[in-house]
């Protein structure tokens, strides 16, 4: 492909392991950097604290599938069983709550696992066809043994020089520039 | 006073000298390289047991649940047991992947993809028989609150209709937490594949994952939600499963023990049942230093915990029919010792109270052909106590005018022994096509993966790190 339909992405950093990653994401988030982001085969130990992330949001999004599948469960068998559908089993009550326990609580399990599971993915903008980063040969080690760090064009403070200086200084062991594919 | 204390290093969890390259290759070449003889040929057996199970049901829907041995006091027979056997088993995925998370058991990763594989196929298999038990299994959908022109609609009060929603939500919150385990494996597969096909399969699978840690953290919480999620569920379902039994008034189930002794009972058979099956993939696929002999010692310890807490609860059983003075209770224990099912009564006697007693020798934990004959032994074991629970409370109930002996009929048989070849057959798909250890997190316990464990100056790994540092003690006799 031709240089000129080519758009720079971003310029990334290969690391030869966990600790070094971690230095060096720390490293660039001091130096003002926001749009970056660290690959690594295997979630790494205080990471969040080097990259400087904030909680993830994911556990309220749970928490609108719980109420959703409880307040759903109940109302669902409140109505049927009490208005809609009532039926006389051994003279006890229409609405009787210790009854709906079991499957109010297997209904809230489930919402929630459905709101865990695709909010994660949704928060992690997957599914995704395609990445620019893997226009980059050696960026297949990011699912094996390579530790990599990424710092986006779409950064103000971005320019290739610097950034590859910052890398440099850290010790990566390869550099290299991402673009994107027309 | 002077003590014997030395300092012993915990075993480390991968044994052998790998790195996470070597990591990536012994689990991800089994999928990505051609498919060995050997597994066409178990593959083509659970085939044969497929078609053998689907024909059985074709003929049951065709003649109805009469061509089973059921009779007018044991309505529920094979089916419920092998219904029961089937979801017990598929406990214990979910327990290693949920509740020995959560406890932070590095021990798990090793095992936990297998297990959760396991627990998907048993659930399969044990959904099966509700199902084709309810006799017009074209109306099956009227277990669920669907809207229909009839205006009727399930009675929520039944624990048969708990045990619908139990079961379907245990099957699809495991299959959720099983894919969330693999998308990042999915992704190295896809960057470790050659063929063209296996790129883009595993491409999708993967949902275009990078291995990027903003993504982690994200999933890093999801997991520990989901963990979260299924172990109260883990629990719930076999609870759930038992008030099947407990909330009716026959005696043998109409017993407050049920739910913790079921739940116990199903652990101990899931655990044997991924023994028996980690035993053999693991000699033939070349894991021995991921689930290595450190990890089978660790399952034969909660296999005997959970074998002594059901052998407890049977001592507890009789204790309650004698101490109730309810002469029913008493009556129907009395039956299973020495009734016209005593010798099922003693064989699971034999298996599931004297067996994992042998548990107790570190020796026996530690060797691989005995834990293999006891996994089986569990497992022929917990099926026959689901035999005396179902068959022998029902055959011989309150009046001995209605007392009625069961045996299973060629169609029972054969229905079971169909489960297995739909059991093997998702069984084998998984060996041959997933990764079967979840790579991310056994590259996640190794000792290089924590930072801290890399030396400040020379950014290099210090093994002397991953140690405490300790002061000798002095050796006295």
């Amino acid at each position: 492909m031709e240089a000129d339909n080519k758009q720079v992405y971003g310029v990334l950093a290969e690391f030869r392991n966990p600790k070094e990653l971690v230095d060096a994401a720390s490293s660039v988030k001091k130096s003002g950097y926001k749009d970056f982001d660290t690959y690594a085969p295997f979630p790494i130990h205080g990471m969040e604290k080097a990259m400087g992330l904030k909680n993830s949001p994911l556990g309220w999004i749970v928490l609108g599938g719980a109420l959703t599948g409880m307040i759903g469960a109940l109302a669902l068998m409140i109505w049927v069983m009490g208005y809609e559908y009532p039926m006389n089993i051994s003279g006890k009550p229409f609405i009787n709550l210790p009854i709906y326990v079991p499957i109010t609580f297997e209904l809230t399990v489930l919402l929630s696992a459905f709101a865990a599971t695709f909010g994660m993915i949704a928060l992690n903008k997957l599914p995704r066809f395609h990445n620019p980063l893997f226009n980059v040969e050696r960026f297949e080690k990011a699912s094996d043994d390579g530790f990599f760090v990424c710092i986006e064009a779409s950064d103000d403070l971005f320019s290739e020089e610097k950034v590859t200086k910052l890398f440099q200084d850290n010790g990566a062991t390869h550099i290299e520039t991402v673009y994107d594919s027309e | 006073m002077s003590t014997d204390y030395q300092y012993v290093p915990e075993p480390k969890l991968v044994k052998g000298d790998h790195s996470f390259g070597s990591i990536t290759d012994m689990i991800a070449k089994t999928p990505l390289s051609p498919t060995p003889k050997l597994w066409y040929l178990a593959f083509g057996l659970a085939n044969v047991l497929l078609i053998t199970l689907l024909g059985a049901i074709s003929y049951l829907i065709w003649d109805g649940i009469g061509i089973w041995g059921l009779n007018n006091p044991a309505g529920w027979g094979w089916a419920i047991i092998n219904f029961v056997w089937w979801v017990g088993i598929g406990h214990a995925g979910t327990l290693i992947s949920a509740i020995l998370f959560l406890f932070r058991q590095g021990w798990r990763t090793s095992i936990n993809r297998f297990a959760e594989a396991m627990t998907i196929f048993a659930v399969m298999c044990a959904g099966i028989f509700p199902a084709i038990h309810v006799g017009r299994i074209w109306v099956i959908y009227w277990v669920f609150p669907v809207p229909n022109s009839m205006g009727i609609w399930p009675n929520f009060s039944s624990p048969l209709l708990w045990d619908v929603f139990a079961v379907s939500t245990y099957f699809t919150v495991s299959l959720l937490f099983w894919y969330v385990g693999l998308i990042p494996d999915f992704a190295t597969l896809r960057d470790k594949a050659k063929s063209k096909v296996a790129k883009i399969s595993y491409g999708i699978a993967s949902l275009g994952w990078t291995g990027s840690f903003r993504n982690w953290w994200n999933y890093e919480k999801a997991y520990m939600i989901l963990a979260g999620l299924a172990t109260p569920l883990v629990l719930s379902v076999h609870t759930i499963v038992s008030f099947d039994f407990a909330v009716s008034m026959i005696p043998g189930w109409h017993s407050t023990i049920f739910p913790p002794y079921f739940v116990a009972g199903a652990i101990y058979s899931g655990f044997a049942m991924v023994l028996t099956l980690m035993l053999i993939a693991r000699k033939i696929y070349g894991l021995e230093d991921i689930m290595n002999i450190d990890i089978m010692e660790k399952m034969n310890l909660v296999m005997m915990v959970t074998g002594n807490l059901v052998a407890f609860a049977y001592l507890m059983e009789g204790f309650i029919a004698w101490y109730s003075g309810y002469i029913y209770e008493q009556g129907i224990f009395w039956l299973y010792v020495v009734g016209p099912y005593a010798w099922g009564f003693w064989i699971l006697m034999f298996c599931n109270v004297i067996t994992p007693q042998f548990l107790w020798f570190k020796k026996i934990r530690r060797n691989v052909a005995l834990t293999f004959v006891i996994s089986i032994i569990v497992n022929i074991g917990m099926w026959f106590e689901r035999f005396m629970i179902a068959v022998a409370s029902l055959s011989t109930d309150f009046m001995p005018s209605a007392w009625d002996y069961y045996s299973p009929t060629f169609w029972d048989i054969i229905t079971y022994i169909g489960t297995f070849g739909l059991f093997f057959t998702f069984f084998l798909l998984f060996l041959r096509f997933l990764p079967m250890v979840a790579i991310a997190e056994v590259k996640g316990v190794m000792p290089q993966a924590d930072p801290h464990n890399y030396d400040e100056d020379t950014q290099e790994f210090d093994a002397t790190k991953t140690e405490p540092v300790v002061v000798q003690q002095e050796q006295t006799v």
